[in-house]
């Protein structure tokens, strides 16, 4: 990966932060730490790796991405609005009432949002039923893509989804956990440990990788992994920090489903311009 | 006269399946290990590439159908009745019934026809768990050229729709080549002006035995096929109500929450009705034959004619 690519997508990450901030301060509400844990991806996604086109959000031989863990739609609205599928001015609007950006992904009112989503663990099961779908059709060019939280692998159907994917070789398939290591009530070690999901998901038939979810190179690393497999399935791991680019919501559970007023708004976003001056000034 | 046919309208399911997969390739069906007993195996046999074995995953098994649909596929999942509306409930509404994904459900085994298994596999619960889902279309037909119909029909239709099927070998009453079925339309079987007798699924059957004894007695009974639980005839149900001023509802269902509720409410508010519904009450099954456990639990025709009578010399 080039430095001018790396820059470009540390630009848009940080888009997207500014988005989810935007996002949930004008909410009042909504889900900041796992939609900043994984905003270096959502601008990973949009900017290199999804096959997608804003001015055909419906195009049949897109690639799909499926947002499993829901609740980081301010995340995924604010990528998609940065992507040019609708516009980033909107994002203020996130969960009011007569908005199109509902609390949770909603298909049929969000260009770009491929699934519904919002109940953890049936995401990942639609995503499965999609690279079905697509082996099926022989779309061959057609990837399948779903975003899970490592809280969400807890859920049962999680696993049903995946002995789905392994069962079917499913090779355009690619499972992305977040691994912030926090939810809503805790860590994730000791509200309901799920480690090691490397090995579980190994076990269960995937080809799986770590990396660090805010390092671009690594991201790209994993998806080439996931380009080259045949007749299985892949597990991005991602390392992250929830909360990251906002210093006082890293590492903080607390921050998971809770919006920043107004100060906090302001100092979020002070920080935000500051980074994105560094990025801009940056050679 | 010939011997009545009397076939399962689950087997009605695998060949209705079985037809449209013929005819339409974006037919797909998917299964959670039950192809023997839903009769989708029929299916698979003629046309392995397209049937889906999912396990014993039924909430897996119906998201994946979600997104098979919105891939642009027609899937069919099918499981037991207990399974598909029961454990997978929250699938069908979140991932199926909220972005109005076009999915089927083939629900076989419904009601306590069901038999032998016993309460864990008796569901009687499923018209109102369904019906509670908005944009839904809930189906019970009555035998087999109906169960074949309404699967055609569902393919035909935009949208979710659940089926359910029974176990039990019923009667075919219909005439296959004059049938024609439309969802949400019901189906006037007898003429009659003292009592009305809404009924779905095998209790149609029953319904048109009741009406028979009852005319002996002299009372003349108005037998309505109810095949779509959900949207309702509202139009057939109204005027019924009014003109026989007394209706009784049948189904293999709890009284709670099935189509005698969805009458009863209907009618609460657009003609109050004395009304009586026939169907299971608060309660567990439990093992027995399936014709046993109807009469067990006041599901026959004698059952249908006493709450039919009563209503009618109350009156």
């Amino acid at each position: 990966m080039t430095r001018e690519e790396e820059k470009h997508l540390a630009v848009e990450a940080c888009k997207v932060r500014m988005g989810v901030i935007e996002g949930t301060h004008g909410a009042k509400a909504g889900h900041p730490g796992g939609s900043l844990s994984a905003a270096d991806l959502f601008a990973y996604l949009y900017h290199k790796e999804l096959r997608v086109d804003p001015a055909n959000p419906k195009w049949e031989n897109r690639d799909r991405f499926v947002l499993s863990k829901g609740h980081t739609a301010p995340g995924l609205y604010a990528a998609l609005a940065n992507r040019g599928f609708f516009p980033v001015e909107d994002l203020p609007t996130l969960r009011h009432n007569g908005s199109y950006l509902q609390g949770h992904p909603n298909m049929n009112t969000v260009p770009g949002v491929d699934m519904s989503t919002g109940s953890l663990g049936q995401g990942i099961s639609c995503a499965v039923g999609m690279a079905k779908a697509a082996k099926y059709l022989h779309q061959d060019e057609v990837r399948v893509y779903a975003l899970l939280g490592d809280g969400e692998m807890a859920e049962g159907e999680v696993w049903e989804a995946c002995l789905f994917a392994a069962h079917y070789q499913l090779d355009n398939f690619c499972a992305i956990v977040d691994l912030n290591g926090l939810q809503i009530d805790g860590a994730t070690r000791e509200v309901m440990n799920t480690d090691p999901v490397d090995a579980k998901l190994a076990a269960f038939g995937f080809d799986t990788i770590t990396v660090d979810g805010h390092d671009f190179a690594q991201l790209e690393q994993g998806f080439a992994r996931f380009h080259q497999n045949t007749g299985r399935p892949t597990a991005i791991l991602m390392r992250t920090t929830k909360g990251k680019g906002v210093s006082f919501m890293e590492h903080q559970a607390g921050w998971h489903g809770k919006a920043p007023n107004d100060a906090e708004y302001e100092a979020a976003m002070g920080e935000l311009r500051a980074r994105m001056a560094e990025l801009e000034g940056a050679q | 006269m010939s011997e009545v046919k009397q076939i399962a309208t689950r087997d009605s399911y695998g060949n209705g399946l079985l037809e449209l997969g013929r005819d339409h390739l974006d037919v797909v069906v998917l299964d959670a290990d039950l192809s023997a007993a839903t009769k989708t195996g029929v299916f698979r046999k003629a046309y392995p590439q397209r049937h889906f074995n999912c396990g014993i995953a039924e909430g897996n098994m119906v998201a994946a159908a979600a997104g098979m649909a919105a891939m642009g596929l027609v899937p069919f999942a099918s499981t037991f009745a207990m399974f598909a509306a029961g454990r997978a409930f929250e699938q069908i509404r979140n991932s199926i019934g909220y972005p109005n994904l076009n999915v089927k459900i083939g629900a076989t085994h419904g009601g306590i026809s069901v038999g032998e298994d016993g309460a864990s596999h008796q569901c009687c619960e499923d018209f109102a768990l369904m019906r509670s889902i908005p944009g839904i279309t809930v189906l019970c037909p009555s035998d087999d050229v109906e169960a074949r119909a309404a699967v055609r029909a569902a393919y035909e239709h935009q949208g979710p729709v659940y089926l359910r099927f029974g176990r039990l070998a019923v009667p075919v009453f219909h005439d296959a080549q004059r049938f024609r079925f439309q969802i949400g339309r019901g189906e006037q079987l007898t003429q009659g002006s003292d009592v009305a007798i809404l009924a779905t699924g095998l209790e149609v059957q029953e319904a048109l035995v009741a009406a028979e004894e009852l005319k002996n007695e002299g009372i003349s009974a108005r037998v309505i096929n109810l095949a779509t639980i959900k949207p309702l005839d509202e139009d057939i149900i109204v005027t019924a109500a009014r003109e026989c001023g007394a209706v009784v509802t049948c189904e293999e269902h709890s009284i709670l929450g099935g189509l005698g509720e969805a009458v009863a409410g209907l009618l609460g508010e657009k003609c109050p009705t004395r009304m009586r519904r026939v169907g299971v009450g608060d309660v567990f099954g439990h093992s027995g034959s399936a014709w046993e456990l109807l009469e067990q639990f006041g599901l026959r025709h004698n059952a249908i004619a006493a709450a039919a009578r009563e209503l009618v010399h109350s009156k």
